[in-house]
């Protein structure tokens, strides 16, 4: 539901960028550019993690999990206490929100291995010599990966809280604290929770793409099961890298059985309608924990800080107050003063930006990078047609025997959960023993973890599909290719179009490790975009990763805003059914 | 005058106007110089179409919104933001789906700081005035429309307020589970129980106002102001089928329909005149029902509107919107409460399918001045179409964007029944090309 709301573009807002979405394209490149010159000027390496190296032995692999899970759990606190103040600042204040919105929207398409190259190397010259500064880098990276999402669906959810819940509530005098927790933060919980539940889907890649990272001379290499892979890779042991498959498959089912689908059956009571529905979702786990007592004891603590919390008589400051009662338009030299402020910190972005880039980089780098770019949205675009002639008739097939559908539909939102980076060792040996074409062989790994994506979308529509629809067309006789184009493709459009977003962004992201991969010591290279960022990192080059990094920001919002924004906003006005 | 008046009155309505921005920047009143006065022990009804800016007056008094001009005071305190003492009951219940019975109701108490032990007592004690016992636990969704309600009740009424705002409580309800809560709270009333001093509701349910009101405020529209006071001394309980009930009724009847003849060429219920008339988007079809269940017996071309409403099962809202529209086709005639045929309206009901459609054009372009205007148009220009665009913005400068939604629906969908010109949705253009 909430990718929907965070695409669905609000009403008279034009679909293609506007100014303030260069604003923000420079705004976040500037800052870019502001920590790795920062950086660049007490780079040291780093020893300490070199004291406790990691080694393939599989009774490890127990821990290394356990550490690769902690990051995890640390970076999705930090995603949803980020969610919880930038939404509501988004939401509650206009002036914020004309920066901030646009600013996500474009923090959203900057590809998460990138923010990882800039980071790693602020946050290790935060703790020097501490291991402290690279788990953070890492779980920074992962948080930029999980957060993005979730604001957006906070930040839908508050701007449509139902206006007679919002008048009860400052009826019944609730404080502004007392109203975002009692109102906002429930009525967002739904949506929320989906999206982090996405979120978490989406990080697993990216934690174990985080751990083992080489930028320039400093190679950092957390315990985890990361970190085992890429050791695996670069000692060619086959077997390591299935145990640690494995280990990765438990993880995520034990992540899945015993926290989601506890906190999902919990936050069914936050749907917002008016009539009980049929099938809620259940839980074992938090059965257990409503019917055993000494669980139940365990959460008493928690509900009460709760109260505590929700009750405080804090009153928010005037711009976070509802506008209760305020007659008279807004001020327009406030508004003026406030356009002043973001133009000249973004002129001063673009002028540091430039004044950074054009030391080193000329317009060759420039061109040369934006070929790149052209050669990764082609591959983007033939994986993302392949999968959808592969995966489409497979989800409508199954999507339209629902007992089927009931048993894929979980393994398909399982292998989306994957992390496909573990398994691309495996097609590497492939390609070298074959002696395939990297250039070509490469590029699969790039959808491997996001087309599953396309593939439980697609069920979902068409488990979705009207039945009396489906026997009209029967009693019509609709056959062949004229029930594809008329009956089901029509239905599942809307599915098809959220799947395929998703599964667009991913294989952006995705383009950075996939690009360039290697086993042993032979090292596979197809040209692309994301092949440039990974190189330009590995060799410490900042002004090529800034470039190669704005490049592929500009052509992912164009590609969302030209082609999957209208195509969207045409599935959700003339093909979304009931 | 105010050192006069004992300082007993709840509520004090002075000369209130509220304007809202229209679309072109301009504002629209749909509040003028309305006075009001609460006393302790009335109940007091808004009565009034919809549109008549009656609930904009409740959400004044709430201190939802600010009057634009004038002066609000309750307690003798000039409301600013929701005044103490005043609790509210929603149409549409606005219960916390996330909170159970219980801990909708402790809500309000939460907010003003009482002790726990306290507020659990009175929140149960609330519940069981109202006749919830055993729901304590229980999740809004689990409750059929009544029970919500009653929950809404509860959830005023524990706060102990002494000013019970009623935001048309019973219309989102159906006709039987209304009634049992309407004579439910009145017998709380007359009783005695209810930990309130006033209510001031607002309805546009006519018997609902007879029913349980002690004096209603009859509302006019465009913009709304107080038409008339009307004092009802009929003993509780009331009885639906007194006949000095159905006088009153049926009075009210006549008196909301009247101001339709007095004031034409604009009419009434109708906003605006000339291209700038706000449209109320009526299906074709229902119009062409009502005209031929006023053809047919037992009507034989006039009909009284309350037994018209009774047995279409209709609220008096919606049989003035269609009443209206039919007077403004010139199909119909609202007078003295009753609906009566044109002749028109009479050859129409006997007309087949193409005629009818003729002859509802003729009539659209004729009466309504707007598809006039965008025929002419059409007619014009080399290319025969027009974006809606162009037409909107024409509209926008007399009216909401709301309205100017509406008012483009109705002229789409009656210009497609009537065959006057053709509107393609995606790339809302209008064009005089039919597909063929």
């Amino acid at each position: 539901m909430t990718l929907q709301d965070m695409l669905s573009p609000r009403l008279g807002q034009a679909l293609r960028p506007n100014i303030w979405d260069v604003v923000a394209l420079v705004l976040v490149i500037g800052a870019m550019v502001l920590i790795v010159y920062g950086g660049e000027q007490t780079t040291l390496p780093l020893s300490a993690l070199d004291a406790t190296p990691v080694t393939l032995d599989p009774a490890n692999l127990p821990s290394y999990a356990l550490r690769t899970t902690m990051r995890m759990l640390l970076a999705i606190v930090c995603s949803i206490i980020f969610t919880f103040i930038y939404a509501a600042l988004a939401a509650k204040n206009r002036r914020a929100e004309l920066v901030l919105i646009p600013l996500l929207d474009i923090l959203q398409s900057v590809p998460i291995l990138g923010f990882l190259t800039f980071t790693v190397v602020f946050f290790l010259n935060l703790f020097p010599g501490s291991v402290f500064g690279a788990e953070l880098a890492c779980v920074f990276a992962i948080f930029t990966s999980q957060a993005w999402n979730m604001t957006f669906s906070m930040y839908q959810s508050l701007r449509s809280v139902p206006k007679d819940l919002e008048e009860a509530s400052q009826s019944f005098h609730l404080s502004g604290w007392q109203r975002f927790w009692r109102l906002d933060v429930p009525f967002a919980m739904p949506g929320l929770i989906w999206n982090t539940m996405m979120s978490m889907s989406g990080g697993w890649f990216f934690v174990v793409a985080s751990e083992a990272i080489t930028v320039g001379n400093t190679t950092v290499t957390l315990p985890g099961i990361g970190s085992y892979v890429a050791l695996a890779i670069q000692q060619q042991n086959l077997p390591a890298i299935f145990y640690a498959l494995i280990t990765m498959l438990l993880v995520i089912v034990a992540y899945d059985q015993l926290l989601f689908r506890p906190v999902v059956a919990w936050a069914d009571k936050f749907r917002f309608e008016q009539t009980a529905s049929a099938t809620a979702p259940t839980s074992w786990m938090l059965d257990l924990f409503r019917r055993t007592r000494a669980l139940r004891a365990l959460t008493l603590p928690f509900s009460a800080l709760n109260k505590i919390i929700s009750n405080l008589q804090i009153s928010l400051p005037g711009s976070l107050r509802p506008p209760a009662a305020k007659a008279g338009p807004p001020s327009r030299v406030v508004d003026a003063i406030w356009l002043a402020i973001v133009l000249a910190s973004t002129g001063y972005a673009a002028w540091r930006a430039y004044a950074y880039l054009s030391v080193t980089l000329g317009l060759s780098d420039i061109v040369s990078a934006i070929g790149d770019g052209f050669i990764t949205l082609a591959r983007v675009i033939v994986l993302i047609a392949l999968a959808t002639l592969i995966w489409v008739p497979v989800g409508v097939w199954i999507g339209l025997r629902p007992k089927l559908a009931e048993r894929i539909q979980p393994l398909a939102q399982f292998l989306a959960a994957f992390p496909a980076n573990l398994a691309f060792p495996v097609f590497v040996v492939l390609i070298v023993r074959y002696g395939l074409s990297a250039n070509i062989w490469l590029s699969p790994l790039m959808i491997l973890g996001t087309q599953w994506y396309i593939l439980f979308n697609v069920i979902a529509g068409a488990s979705a599909f009207p039945s009396d629809l489906r026997e009209a067309a029967g009693s019509f006789h609709l056959k062949g290719w004229r029930w594809w184009i008329k009956v089901i493709l029509p239905g599942i459009f809307p599915y098809y179009i959220t799947g395929a977003i998703t599964a667009s962004g991913g294989s952006w992201n995705a383009s950075i490790v996939a690009e360039v991969a290697s086993w042993g010591t032979t090292h596979l290279t197809a040209s692309g975009l994301g092949a440039y960022i990974a190189e330009a990192t590995e060799a410490g080059d900042f002004p090529k990763v800034v470039l190669g990094i704005a490049i592929m920001c500009i052509l992912v919002t164009l590609f969302n805003r030209l082609l999957w924004r209208p195509l969207y906003a045409f599935g959700e006005r003339r093909l979304r059914l009931g | 005058m105010l050192d006069q008046s004992p300082p007993a009155s709840l509520l004090d309505i002075r000369g209130v106007c509220r304007s809202f921005s229209k679309g072109s920047g301009e504002d629209l009143l749909v509040l003028e110089k309305v006075d009001l006065t609460i006393k302790a022990g009335e109940i007091v009804g808004l009565l009034g179409r919809s549109g008549s800016g009656k609930s904009t007056l409740l959400r004044i008094i709430a201190g939802l919104i600010a009057p634009s001009s004038g002066d609000a005071k309750c307690r003798g305190e000039t409301i600013k933001g929701p005044p103490h003492g005043v609790a509210m009951v929603f149409q549409s219940f606005a219960l916390f789906p996330w909170l159970t019975v219980l801990q909708n109701v402790e809500l309000g108490l939460e907010a003003l700081g009482v002790e726990s032990s306290v507020r659990r007592k009175r929140a149960l004690a609330a519940i069981d005035l109202i006749g919830l016992d055993g729901f304590e636990s229980a999740y809004p969704k689990e409750l059929s429309g009544g029970m919500r309600q009653r929950v809404g009740f509860a959830r005023a009424l524990v706060v102990h307020p002494d000013l019970l705002l009623m935001d048309e409580p019973f219309s989102a309800l159906d006709v039987l589970t209304a009634e049992t809560l309407r004579t439910d709270l009145i017998d709380l009333w007359i009783e005695g129980r209810l930990p309130i001093k006033s209510v001031l509701m607002v309805t546009h349910n006519i018997e609902e106002a007879v029913l349980m009101c002690d004096r209603i405020l009859v509302f006019s529209s465009n913009p709304g102001r107080v038409a008339a006071e009307i004092k009802v001394d009929l003993p509780h309980p009331r009885n639906r089928l007194d006949p000095t009930f159905r006088q009153l009724v049926d009075s009210i009847y006549a008196r909301m329909t009247r101001r339709a003849e007095a004031r034409s060429p604009s009419i009434e219920g109708i906003q605006g005149t000339g291209v700038g008339m706000v449209l109320n988007h009526v299906s074709s079809n229902v119009l062409s029902g009502l005209i031929e269940t006023l053809a047919a017996p037992p009507y034989h071309g006039r009909a009284d509107l309350p037994v018209l409403a009774g047995s279409l099962q209709l609220e008096a809202d919606e049989i003035f919107h269609l009443g209206e529209s039919l007077q403004l086709l010139r199909f119909a005639q609202l007078s003295e409460g009753d609906l009566v045929l044109t002749d028109a309206g009479t050859r129409f009901a006997h007309l087949e399918t193409d005629a009818r459609k003729r002859l509802f054009a003729e009539h659209l372009i004729n009466y309504v001045p707007v598809m006039g205007l965008i025929r002419r148009v059409l007619d014009e220009r080399p290319s025969h179409t027009a974006p809606a665009a162009r037409f909107r913005n024409e509209l926008e400068d007399y009216m909401s964007e709301d309205q100017a939604d509406e008012t483009l629906q109705a002229i789409v969908s009656w210009a497609r029944y009537a065959e006057l010109f053709a509107y393609d949705e995606q790339a809302e253009m209008f064009s005089l090309e039919n597909p063929h």
